[in-house]
This record gives C-alpha cells, sequence and structure tokens, in this order.
C-alpha cells in the first residue's frame, strides 16, 4: 500500500513545503485538528504532523511542514510520484467546533496550515470567522489565497511591515478583543512563544483560548507517554487528550524544555545526512 | 529409563552469552541448547500419567507429547504437536513465566529441579524452523483459506491477536489483522528487547502466519482509521480487539514531566520499534545518561534498566518500594539484570524529581521504606519510614510501574461495556464482549499481564468464534 505524493509545492523554497499524499482510509475520517504519524524511509523516524487539509473523495491528505531536522529535510528530497513508507491516522482528537458566534484564528508560522483548517470548520458551522496570520515578512505568508477564499476577515501582521500591520499578530488580535462585541473563542495555532503570547493576551479578557501543541512524540496512539504535558497541573497527553489544550491552563516553560530533549541527536543526524547529500550531490 | 533407582539429572544449564560481554551488545542472551542438551534434558522427564505441566500452560500445550517426540529423534512430530495449541513457540519458549506455569506443576520440581520445558519448547522452535522453513510453507498454505467466505478482522497484531489469527487460519477461515504501528508484533516488537526476543524469531512466526494467508495490514487505528462498525458494516463475521494495555501510568511525585524523566514504553519503543541502539543508522533517538533510575520491578522495568545500560550509561539502579522477594519480575530477569551490573536498591519509593535550572533531570529523592502487613495483592506492603531520605543522583529516570487502559478504540466504542477498571468487560470463557460477535483478550482485559496469558485468553476467542462460524 502506498502512501503517493500527488503534488508537491514549494510554499517558501528551501524552508515551508506542502505535500498532498494519497491516504485514503485517512482522507475518510480526517477532521480539522486530527494530525498523523509518518515515516520516510525504513529508517525513519515517526514524526507527527498536522493535517492541513483533507479531501475525501480525492482520497488524499494535505500536510505542510518546515524544515527543521533530518527527517523533514528528507521529506524535501522526495519528489511528486515517490511514496512515504507510512502514513498513520488520523490521530487525536478533532477539534471541537460548534455555532457560537464570533471565533477569532490566530496562525504563525507552517502552523497557519492547520489553522486554516479548523477556520474553514468553524466557516462550515456558521461561524463569523477573523483569521489572523502573521510571519517576519510578506513573502513568508502562507495560506492567504486559501484563507480569503472562504474567510471574508482576514489580517495580516508581518514584522518588516512589507504586508498588514507591521507589528505581531497579538496587536491585531488585543485590538480585535477591545473593538468587538463578543468573542466566542481564540484559536491559536504555531510556535510556541506565539500561542504563549496569545494566551497572555486574552487572559485579562476571559475569552476561551485553544492552543495545539506540537509536542514530541514516538508512537502518537497513546502509548509512550512521550507527549506529555502539564494542563491545569494535570499531566495529559497531546496525543489522545489533545493536540489541543485550553490555552490558558497549558504549563508553557515545561512544553518548551522538553522540545528540546533530543537537540544533540538531531543535530548530529542532521550534520551526517547534510554531508551524504554532498556526497551524493 | 528402565532403572527405577536412577538418580535424577540435574536439569541442563542453557548456555549464556558471558555478562560482562553482552552488557555491551543487544544481541540474544539465553544462546539455547544444542541437540545433544536438549536431548539429555528431554529425557529428564517422567512421562506422567496425569501430566500437570499441562494444566499449568495457558494455552494448553500437549508438553508430555512434544518431549516423547524429541526423545524418540522425531523433531517434526513435536513441532507439530507444539503448534497445535500455540502458533508462536519460539516466542514463548523465551518470555513466558515458566517458573510460575508448566515448569511450576512439575513434578520433578517437588524434590528436584523442574523439566526445562521452555528451553525445550524454544529448541524445538528454533531448530525445526531452521531445518524446514521452505517445506514448513508450503505444507501450510495446502490447508489455509478453505473458506473464503468466513472473514474476521483482529484489531492490534500483538499476542493475542496473533494467536486467534494463527488458530482461525489453520481452519480455514480469512483474517485480517489490523496495526496501528508501522510492524506488526505488538509488545513483542516495541516492548521486549532484541538481547532477550530477537526481532527475527518474531519475524520468522509472522511468516508462519503469512503462510498460512493472514493479512496484516499496518498504520491502522482502531477506532481512528477504522471503527469496530466498519469492520462489522464490511461483512466481517468476527472482530477480535487485542489492542493491548495502552497509557503508561506516571508516579504523580513532583518532577516528573523533566527532561530525562521517561515512560518505560517510551524508552522501549525508541530503542526496539525505532531501532535507536543504532542511532544514527537509524534516525529515531535515545537519551543519552550517565546514571540511570528505573522505578519499578516487573518484567519491563528489568527490560529497560538492561536496555539503558546497553545503551551506556555507567550505573543503572532499580528502584522498587518493596524488597527482593516481592519483585514481579521473572527471576531469570532479575539475575541477569545483576549478572550484567544493574544494581537494586530495595525499600526505596520515589518522592521528587529535581531539575537543572534547563528543566533536565539531575536527581531524585528517595525516601526509605519498610515492609508492612500484606495488602490485597497478598504481598508486604511498603510503608514510609518518616523522615529518612536519600539523594540519588541521576540524570535518567525510567517510570517503569504499569499501565492503565488506552482510551483511543474504547471512545469509539461507546456500546462496550467497560468494567470498574475501565478495561474491557469481556466473557471469561468466551471472551466475547458486550457487542454480540465482538470478542476481546488480552492486556485490555486484564490489564498488564505476560504474553502468554494474551495468547490464551486469544485461543479462547478463537475456538468460541471457530465454533460459531464452521
Amino acid at each position: 500500500m502506498g502512501y503517493t505524493i500527488r503534488v508537491k509545492e514549494e510554499l517558501i523554497p528551501g524552508q515551508t513545503t506542502m505535500m498532498v499524499i494519497e491516504a485514503p482510509q485517512i482522507a475518510k475520517k480526517a477532521k480539522p485538528g486530527n494530525f498523523v504519524m509518518l515515516r520516510v524511509s525504513e529508517h525513519g523516524e515517526r514524526i507527527p504532523l498536522t493535517i492541513a487539509d483533507c479531501d475525501a473523495e480525492q482520497g488524499t491528505v494535505t500536510i505542510v511542514y518546515l524544515v527543521v531536522g533530518k527527517t523533514t529535510a528528507e521529506m524535501n528530497t522526495l519528489k511528486q510520484g515517490d511514496q512515504f513508507m507510512d502514513v498513520c491516522g488520523p490521530l487525536g482528537k478533532a477539534t471541537h467546533i460548534e455555532k457560537s458566534g464570533t471565533v477569532v484564528c490566530v496562525g504563525g508560522g507552517t502552523g497557519i496550515a492547520a489553522m486554516h483548517h479548523i477556520a474553514k470548520g468553524h466557516v462550515e458551522a456558521g461561524n463569523r470567522v477573523i483569521a489572523i496570520i502573521g510571519a517576519r515578512s510578506k513573502n513568508l505568508l502562507l495560506f492567504c489565497t486559501e484563507l480569503s477564499s472562504f474567510c471574508p476577515e482576514v489580517r495580516i501582521a508581518t514584522d518588516d511591515g512589507s504586508e498588514g500591520h507591521k507589528g505581531f499578530v497579538t496587536e491585531i488580535l488585543k485590538d480585535i478583543l477591545e473593538t468587538e462585541d463578543e468573542v466566542a473563542e481564540v484559536v491559536a495555532i504555531g510556535p510556541v512563544p506565539m500561542m504563549e503570547a496569545v494566551c497572555r493576551v486574552t487572559l485579562p479578557f476571559g475569552t476561551k483560548t485553544t492552543v495545539s501543541l506540537n509536542s514530541i512524540m514516538v508512537d502518537g496512539i497513546g502509548m509512550c507517554g512521550a507527549c506529555r504535558c502539564t494542563v491545569g497541573g494535570k499531566t495529559l497527553f497531546a496525543c489522545v487528550d489533545g493536540p489541543e489544550f485550553d490555552g490558558h491552563q497549558v504549563d508553557f516553560g515545561e512544553l518548551k524544555s522538553r522540545l528540546w530533549q533530543f537537540k544533540k541527536q538531531e543535530e548530529e543526524s542532521m550534520e551526517l545526512f547534510s554531508k551524504e547529500c554532498r556526497c551524493n550531490g | 529409563m528402565a532403572d527405577k533407582k536412577r538418580k535424577v539429572r540435574a536439569r541442563t544449564p542453557m548456555p549464556h552469552q558471558d555478562p560482562i560481554e553482552r552488557g555491551t551488545n543487544f544481541n540474544e542472551v539465553a544462546l539455547g541448547y544444542s541437540r545433544e542438551q536438549a536431548l539429555i534434558e528431554a529425557e529428564r522427564c517422567l512421562q506422567c500419567k496425569k501430566p500437570l505441566c499441562q494444566q499449568g500452560c495457558p494455552v494448553n500445550i500437549d508438553i508430555k507429547g512434544f518431549i516423547a517426540c524429541l526423545v524418540d529423534d522425531d523433531l517434526k512430530g513435536a513441532y507439530d504437536t507444539i503448534r497445535q495449541t500455540n502458533s508462536l513457540p519460539a516466542v514463548c519458549g523465551r518470555v513466558c513465566p515458566q517458573e510460575t506455569q508448566c515448569e511450576g506443576q512439575c513434578i520433578l520440581g517437588k524434590k528436584h529441579e523442574p523439566v526445562a520445558i521452555g528451553r525445550l519448547e524454544r529448541y524445538v522452535a528454533d531448530t525445526f524452523a531452521a531445518q524446514s522453513a521452505c517445506e514448513d510453507v508450503t505444507d501450510l498454505s495446502t490447508c489455509a483459506l478453505e473458506r473464503e467466505d468466513l472473514k474476521v478482522a483482529c484489531i492490534g497484531a500483538g499476542p493475542s491477536s496473533l494467536t486467534v489469527a494463527g488458530y482461525l487460519a489453520g481452519r480455514g477461515i480469512k483474517v485480517d489483522v489490523f496495526e496501528a504501528l508501522h510492524e506488526p508484533g505488538g509488545v513483542l516488537v516495541y516492548g521486549i528487547p532484541e538481547f532477550r526476543l530477537p526481532k527475527a524469531v518474531v519475524a520468522r512466526e509472522l511468516d508462519g502466519l503469512k503462510a498460512l494467508g493472514v493479512t496484516f495490514h499496518t498504520n491502522w487505528v482502531g477506532g481512528k482509521t477504522i471503527t469496530i462498525q466498519d469492520l462489522l458494516d464490511q461483512g466481517y463475521n468476527a472482530v477480535f480487539i487485542g489492542v493491548g494495555a495502552g497509557l503508561p501510568r506516571f508516579l504523580g511525585v513532583p518532577g516528573e514531566n523533566l527532561v530525562g524523566v521517561f515512560s518505560a514504553n517510551e524508552y522501549l519503543t525508541r530503542v526496539n520499534l525505532g531501532r535507536a541502539y543504532e542511532f544514527p543508522n537509524y534516525d529515531t533517538p535515545a537519551y543519552k545518561a550517565r546514571r540511570v533510575a528505573v522505578l519499578g520491578a516487573g518484567n519491563v522495568a528489568m527490560d529497560a534498566a538492561r536496555t539503558a545500560l546497553r545503551m551506556g550509561a555507567d550505573e543503572v539502579s532499580i528502584v522498587y518500594r518493596r524488597s527482593e522477594e516481592e519483585m514481579p519480575a521473572r527471576w531469570e530477569e532479575i539475575e541477569h539484570a545483576v549478572e550484567e551490573g544493574v544494581r537494586l536498591r530495595c525499600l526505596c519509593g520515589p518522592a521528587s524529581f529535581h531539575g537543572d535550572n534547563q528543566g533536565r533531570l539531575k536527581a531524585m529523592t528517595v525516601q526509605k521504606m519498610a515492609l508492612g502487613d500484606p495488602d490485597e495483592s497478598g504481598r508486604c506492603s511498603p510503608v514510609c519510614i518518616e523522615g529518612e531520605t536519600e539523594q540519588l543522583q541521576c540524570d535518567m529516570a525510567i517510570i517503569a510501574v504499569g499501565t492503565r487502559p488506552n482510551p483511543v478504540l474504547l471512545e469509539a466504542t461507546p456500546d462496550l461495556t467497560l468494567n470498574k477498571w475501565g478495561y474491557i468487560e469481556a466473557d471469561p470463557e468466551t471472551g466475547e464482549t458486550s457487542i454480540p460477535n465482538v470478542f476481546a483478550g488480552g492486556d485490555i482485559v486484564t490489564g498488564a499481564a505476560t504474553v502468554i496469558s494474551a495468547m490464551g485468553a486469544g485461543r479462547r476467542a478463537a475456538k468460541t468464534i471457530a465454533e460459531r462460524l464452521i
């Protein structure tokens, strides 16, 4: 059974890539918020990636990844028509979506991809969605077109002011919270510091804030406990209890330190891989 | 044999890899009997009229029968006899707690040492596979898949499902096994280390099942990729749930989520399934540590401790609240661990973990314990000695104190009745759950137990399924 790459598109060259992968049984079941575990090849590591989109009819799921280590670098060498060794899912609890009014969806970096899937779900449920996306610069923004296709309100923040607001997504968010009558929920997906900053902004407003945690995982099905995080003082597993949690309850400091656990080995793997690449090339 | 007054010969020792040498590699520790050793040991069997050993075996192997074949130099006969009731003999010969099952019942054991039934089972399985692998495959395929109209699905590809698959496929029923991980085998591949159960041995047993027509579908998560209802809708006559134990338990003491504190499941899965012992040739990393504390003293704890030693730790301790007497691991595993240099720190309970300013574990506080009155498990209970604590320097801690039910399949199957501990309620005789024609067995019914007890449950369920279908 092959997990063939139908489409590969470099969204930001050398940095962020989108892939549409053939996985009919997963596509049939996937919902916003779910993730997959995948393995590139026989010697590869299992890594979790959020499902950015899915098409049950075509039997495909879409993933978006940032090249950060050996596995994602190796994924970047795959071409359209190549196959993944393993794709497993859909995993994790789906996003809780109900008709609730105005929902603000904040996305940063590759997290915009996952956020876009959730925003779509909220729009379909009849909610008014305000999307805020941020990046360092205009050319690093993702999914603007896709988001605008279904979401009438897309707000942009760039560090250098090359597009939209010059500054952070949190500044736009704060502005919205101050001016809107009622925001039912804020959803934030992106780098940990961004999600943490969003929670800091929403806390004084008492707005329900959902974050999607990108913990290290091994099996992704609740067997190993690698992804455990402290939420509201309790130890929970991001793979089966999450990956989405109440952001105001999350111990972000612990999450950050746990994400660095294998830094040394990751660097070793990456170094070896870059060398191999040069030898072959 | 005619001499009734003959002296009972001592049990034939198992050849082992040197303890110092083996602490540095992942090769199998127990090397297996030679033909001569197996024959000498087989001849110790008294061939009792009423063999108690068979009653002690959860899958009811005709032990007396297979040993008689061995004595007659009929290897195929011995193998076939075992395979009648056990589809994983090379596994069971290695990891079963024989001392409390077959060998625990052996009459010779009353005054002397029991017959080494496990070692003989392993000898038969290994030698038969080596001698006649090809012949075996052709033999089996002729009897498989007589009833294309009957099909059974197993969720999870661990010992209980593999037993169900072997039993039913051998009777001509089509079996599809759905496994969530990328390799079938369950605990046999992610949990039990290479040095105790080589992956090649598991692969051989899986090949035997494939030859019978069993199909394995990997990356299918029961309750996520496919639900019980999906399978029934697809026309499966019966579904067997063998998804294993699930979520690791943690201790609930401060500092438990520091970097460097792992569950045994994570540590073993990285090393075994992810082949982290071959890092960076394989990509999955394992945490490197010099001083390791393992909390718990069951077989999983022993496996974790011995693995940490092989991964290069200088010092590995088992930290256990009771005394050596009460350790739940097989005696052989404890002995092997100690021989290899694992230190046992008994009557010590974990009180808290301490980290450096980057959130990495550097020490733990250990509470000294004493033995109190027996608790509901029948073992002496551990009692805190007030005020007596100790600092233990460690840069890795592995928690091996058991598991609780995995919610993934259970949440997706609301009709399934669970018991008060949250495990699936299944009829002890038939294995049937609250959903008709849906069966369950192994750790998801009993909580964490042994490979062989999961196989016993699989066998009972398979028997019921076969009776209904054929």
